[in-house]
């Protein structure tokens, strides 16, 4: 699954530190998330997206491999 | 523009909490097991009483610490359950099959010694401890 997260978050000016307080998770989280390590559980992708205040599919896509 | 909370992480204060109890729980077993293990020969001479008292201790102290490894682990985020739970399936797979077999080497004459458990529980410490650097690693 390919996300946005690092752009929004630098766009926002926000630390992945200052960004995992807000999630509640770790800052290794957020980092695995970003770099595409870690898909993130529904409830935190919905976390997610509400701090953005976003919609989900425009943070997160599925990627098929090709 | 949204604004992030500032301070400290009550995440993170959660977890270090529960750490810190899972710990405290770790050494009350460790102690409790001693005084069941050296109690009866060094302290009350084989008293049935104190002997039956200090291992339904160890046992109660024992359960606690399994409690208290649940509510650490459910106080993680999904991340590192992820990767403590990897590390425990990995733990559980190869201490039941080395553990067989183990006991299994005794039964066949391959080794000339009585299989020890403190050597399962060596070895899957060991396992789980490497579980988790490799967990902890993949995600850096």
């Amino acid at each position: 699954m390919k996300n946005r997260l690092k752009v929004l978050r630098a766009e926002r000016d926000w630390t992945q530190a200052q960004l995992a307080t807000e999630l509640e998770v770790s800052r290794q989280t957020v980092n695995a998330i970003e770099k595409g390590k870690f898909d993130p559980s529904l409830p935190l992708a919905f976390k997610v997206a509400r701090l953005f205040d976003m919609a989900i599919e425009d943070i997160f896509q599925y990627a098929t491999e090709s | 523009m949204i604004k992030l909370k500032t301070g400290s992480n009550t995440w993170a204060a959660n977890n270090l909490r529960n750490s810190v109890r899972l710990m405290g729980w770790n050494a009350a077993w460790v102690a409790s097991m001693a005084l069941a293990a050296f109690g009866p020969k060094l302290m009350w001479n084989y008293d049935t009483l104190l002997t039956i008292l200090s291992v339904l201790i160890n046992l109660g102290i024992g359960f606690a610490m399994v409690l208290a490894n649940r509510r650490y682990l459910r106080g993680l985020d999904e991340l590192h359950q992820k990767i403590f739970l990897d590390a425990a399936v990995l733990t559980l797979g190869v201490g039941l099959v080395c553990g067989l077999s183990y006991e299994l080497l005794e039964d066949i004459k391959l080794i000339p010694f009585q299989p020890e458990i403190s050597h399962l529980v060596i070895l899957m410490c060991l396992t789980f401890l490497t579980g988790m650097i490799v967990g902890h690693r993949k995600y850096r």
